[in-house]
C-alpha cells in the first residue's frame, strides 16, 4: 500500500509536449508509471514520448480514450488555473501541479471550485509525490528511494529529496514521498497528507517536513497530538530566515511576528514529535522512535 | 512587492477611497511649494518601506510652507532602521476624531480574502489581536463572488460608525476591495482610517503589499517597484532571475531549491557561522547562472567563503561542477569555496572539483562546517 498514486494509477500529462513536461513524463515512464495519455491543445492526433504515448487536445477526451484517472500539469502559470479547472471538470479526481508561480488570486477560485467538486490537488508548486517502487508523479528523482515504511509530507523540492536521500543511505525505505508545495494557497494541507498516511496499513512512521510562514505545521501538530499514533519525526526550515522577505517560496514569509521556524519546532514538540536540528539527523530520530 | 505609502493612496484614490490628495516632494523646497499649494496646516511623511517611521521622526506637522521646508529638510536623509529617506508625502492635515484600522489580507486558512477591521486603529493590528482579540473583526469573503453589500454592512456595524459615516464607509470598503483584486495584492490596509469632528470619513495612512507571482501580469505596478530602496544586489539577481536575499553574516550560500537553501543557511548557523545570503539558483544551474550568483555574493565585500549546496537530482552532477569550475574562472575577487554536489555522477562531479582546488564535501553538515572553518581561516568571525 501507499498513498495517492500507485500501480492502478492511470495518469494523463498536461503540457507533455513542453520542454519540462517531455523530461519529467520520460523519467516518469522510465520508473514505471503508467502513463496513459498526453494533452497539449492543437496536438490532438499525435504522439509523445517516442510513439508510447498518444496525445489529445482535450482532457475531456484524453478520459474518454484513456480512462486516465490522475493528472500532472506541466504547463506555464498564466494557463495552470484553467488546466486545472479542466481537468476537474473532465472527472479527474486527482490533480498534480507541478507550475510554479501561479497568483494567489487565481488559486482562489480554483482551490473552491476542485474542492466543491471533491477533487484532490496536490500543488501548485509542488514536486509531485512517488510511491516507491510504483510509481512517480512529477520531477522527484527517482533513484533516491528505497522501499520501506515511512510516509513523508513536505512543502519543498529539493529539501524533500535530500531528507530522502538521507532516510535511503541509512537503510530506512519509504511507503509514498510527496511535497505539497510552497505556495501561500495550496490543493492539500499537511492535515490532508498526514490523515492519509495515518490510514495507511503499510505506513508505519512519518516525516514532516515545513518551513516558515503560515500556520499549517502548528495546525497539523496539534492534528498529529489528537490522531496520529505512528511514530514521526520532523524538520522545521528558516531558522535563520530574516521577517517580512519572501524567501524563494510564495508562502515562505514570516509577517508580523507569526510564521517562525521557533514556533513551528515548539508546536511540534509540544505534539510529541521530535524535531530534528538537520536533515541527516531524521534517520536517528526515526531509529529512536523504534522504526527498523 | 511592497507599496510606498504614496502608491498605495495612488490606487485606493482611483478607485473611489476618500483621502486627502497629498504632493510628493524629494527636496525642502519642493515640500514647501507642496505646503503652498496644499494651503494648509500639512503634514510631512517620510516614504520609507519599513515601519515605526512616526516614532523615528519621520512624520512631522508644520504650520506653514517655511515649516514644511524646514521640517521636510529635517527628515530628508535621516535613516530609519537602516533606510535613508529620499521621498516625502505632503499631505493636508487632518482633524482626527476617532481613528479605525481596515484591511484586507489573502488569509492562507481559509483561502478566502479576509476583511480585517478594528475599531482601535492607528495602532499595529497585530498587537491588537493579541491583546484585544474581541476588537478586531476577521471576515473571509466568499472566494468566487467577493465582498457583498451585507459584509460591507456587517465591517460598518462592528466598526460602530454613525449613519452617515456608514453611508460614507461603503465606497471607502468596495474602493479598497476593488483595489486589493485589481493589482492582485496580499495585502491592502487602511491604518488609519479616521473620523473627522465634521465626521467625515477620510484614510490617513496605506499600504499595499502586492503578489510578486502576479506581477507579470501588472507591468504598471511592476513600474512602482521602489529601487532606491532595494540592495543593489538584490536587483542584480532579479534580473538574472535568482532569487536572493541580503543578510549580514560572512558566508554566501548558492543553492538549488528555496526549501534547501534556507536549511543550508540554517545550517551554516549551527556550525557556528552566519550566512551572507539566501540564494535559490532554480533548476538546472548552468555556468552563466552560476557565475551571476557567484558575482552576487562576492559583491558583498563581507564574504569570506562559499558554501554550494547542489542536490541535482534529475541533472547531472559533472556538469554542474563543470559549470561551477568554468563559472569561478571568470571571477574578479575569489574566496574559498566548499562545494557539495549530490545526485546522478556525483563522484565525477568530486573529481572535477577537487582538480579545481575546491574544497568537497559529500554531507550538508560537512559541508557547513567546513565553510565556516574556511572563513574563520580567511579573517576570523562574522
Amino acid at each position: 500500500m501507499s498513498i495517492l498514486v500507485n500501480s492502478a494509477t492511470r495518469l494523463l500529462v498536461q503540457g507533455i509536449t513542453g520542454r519540462e513536461g517531455e523530461f519529467h513524463s520520460r523519467a516518469m515512464l522510465e520508473y514505471g508509471t503508467p502513463i496513459v495519455a498526453g494533452m497539449t491543445p492543437g496536438k490532438g492526433g499525435q504522439s509523445a514520448l517516442d510513439g508510447r504515448v498518444p496525445v489529445y487536445d482535450t482532457v475531456a477526451e484524453a478520459v474518454a480514450e484513456t480512462g486516465a484517472n490522475a493528472s500532472c500539469i506541466f504547463v506555464p502559470a498564466p494557463a495552470a488555473p484553467d488546466a486545472m479547472l479542466e481537468a476537474a471538470d473532465a472527472g479527474i479526481p486527482l490533480i498534480f501541479c507541478i507550475t510554479e508561480g501561479i497568483p494567489a488570486l487565481d488559486m482562489l477560485g480554483v482551490y473552491h471550485v476542485l474542492r466543491a467538486k471533491g477533487v484532490r490537488l496536490i500543488g501548485p508548486n509542488c514536486p509531485g509525490a512517488t510511491s516507491v517502487g510504483e510509481a512517480k508523479v512529477g520531477i522527484i528523482p527517482g533513484d533516491i528511494h528505497r522501499r520501506g515504511p515511512v510516509g513523508l509530507v513536505s512543502r519543498s523540492g529539493t529539501l524533500t529529496y535530500e531528507v530522502v536521500q538521507a532516510m535511503t543511505d541509512a537503510g530506512l525505505g519509504q511507503t509514498t514521498c510527496v511535497g505539497i508545495g510552497g505556495d501561500p494557497i495550496v490543493g492539500s494541507s499537511f492535515i490532508d497528507m498526514l490523515s492519509m498516511f495515518n490510514e495507511d496499513p503499510e505506513t508505519e512512521a512519518i516525516v514532516m517536513i515545513g518551513e516558515i510562514g503560515g500556520d499549517e505545521e502548528e495546525r497539523a501538530a496539534a492534528y498529529c497530538a489528537r490522531e496520529v499514533r505512528k511514530p514521526m519525526a520532523a524538520f522545521v526550515a528558516g531558522r535563520t530566515a530574516p521577517p517580512g522577505r519572501r524567501m524563494g517560496h510564495a508562502g515562505a514569509i514570516i509577517s508580523g511576528g507569526a510564521g517562525t521556524a521557533e514556533s513551528k519546532r515548539l508546536a511540534l514538540e509540544a505534539a510529541g514529535i521530535r524535531v530534528a536540528d538537520s536533515p541527516s539527523q531524521i534517520p536517528d530520530l526515526l531509529r529512536a522512535a523504534g522504526v527498523r | 512587492m511592497k507599496l510606498q505609502e504614496y502608491r498605495s493612496k495612488e490606487i485606493l484614490a482611483r478607485h473611489g477611497v476618500a483621502l486627502l490628495e497629498g504632493i510628493v516632494a524629494t527636496t525642502p523646497a519642493e515640500a514647501r511649494a507642496a505646503a503652498e499649494r496644499i494651503g494648509s496646516p500639512v503634514v510631512v511623511k517620510a516614504q520609507v518601506l519599513v515601519g515605526g517611521r512616526g516614532k523615528a521622526g519621520g512624520v512631522k506637522l508644520a504650520a506653514t510652507p517655511a515649516e514644511a521646508e524646514a521640517r521636510a529638510a529635517e527628515i530628508i536623509g535621516l535613516v530609519i532602521k537602516g533606510v535613508t529617506v529620499r521621498t516625502l508625502l505632503v499631505v493636508p492635515a487632518a482633524e482626527i476624531a476617532k481613528e479605525y484600522y481596515l484591511g484586507l489580507i489573502l488569509d492562507r486558512a481559509s483561502k478566502a480574502v479576509t476583511v480585517i477591521a478594528s475599531a482601535d486603529g492607528g495602532v499595529e493590528i497585530e498587537e491588537t489581536a493579541k491583546t484585544n482579540p474581541g476588537a478586531v473583526l476577521r471576515l473571509p469573503l466568499h472566494p468566487l463572488i467577493g465582498l457583498q453589500e451585507h459584509n460591507v454592512r456587517r465591517v460598518a456595524f462592528f466598526l460602530g460608525l454613525a449613519p452617515e459615516q456608514r453611508k460614507a464607509f461603503g465606497p471607502i470598503m468596495r474602493g479598497l476591495y476593488d483595489a486589493f483584486i485589481a493589482s492582485d495584492a496580499d495585502l491592502a490596509e487602511i491604518n488609519p482610517l479616521v473620523t473627522t469632528p465634521g465626521g467625515e470619513l477620510l484614510a490617513l495612512d496605506a499600504k499595499i503589499v502586492l503578489d510578486d507571482s502576479a506581477l507579470p501580469r501588472h507591468p504598471d505596478l511592476e513600474a512602482m517597484r521602489d529601487l532606491a530602496e532595494e540592495e543593489p544586489s538584490e536587483i542584480a539577481a532579479r534580473e538574472a532571475g535568482i532569487n536572493f536575499i541580503k543578510l549580514d553574516g560572512n558566508i554566501g550560500c548558492m543553492v538549488n531549491g528555496a526549501g534547501l537553501a534556507m536549511t543550508t543557511m540554517d545550517l551554516v548557523k549551527l556550525a557556528g557561522g552566519e550566512p551572507a545570503n539566501f540564494l535559490d539558483i532554480g533548476g538546472g544551474a548552468k555556468a552563466d547562472r552560476v557565475a551571476a550568483a557567484f558575482a552576487i555574493i562576492l559583491d558583498d565585500p563581507r564574504v569570506q567563503a562559499i558554501l554550494v549546496n547542489i542536490f541535482g537530482g534529475i541533472t547531472r552532477g559533472d556538469e554542474v561542477a563543470r559549470g561551477i569550475v568554468e563559472a569561478r574562472a571568470t571571477l574578479q575577487r575569489t574566496v574559498p569555496m566548499v562545494v557539495r554536489i549530490v545526485g546522478t555522477n556525483a563522484v565525477e562531479a568530486a573529481d572535477i572539483l577537487r582538480q579545481a582546488n575546491l574544497i568537497t564535501a559529500d554531507s550538508l553538515d560537512e559541508a557547513a562546517a567546513k565553510a565556516v572553518a574556511a572563513a574563520l581561516a580567511v579573517g576570523g568571525g562574522a
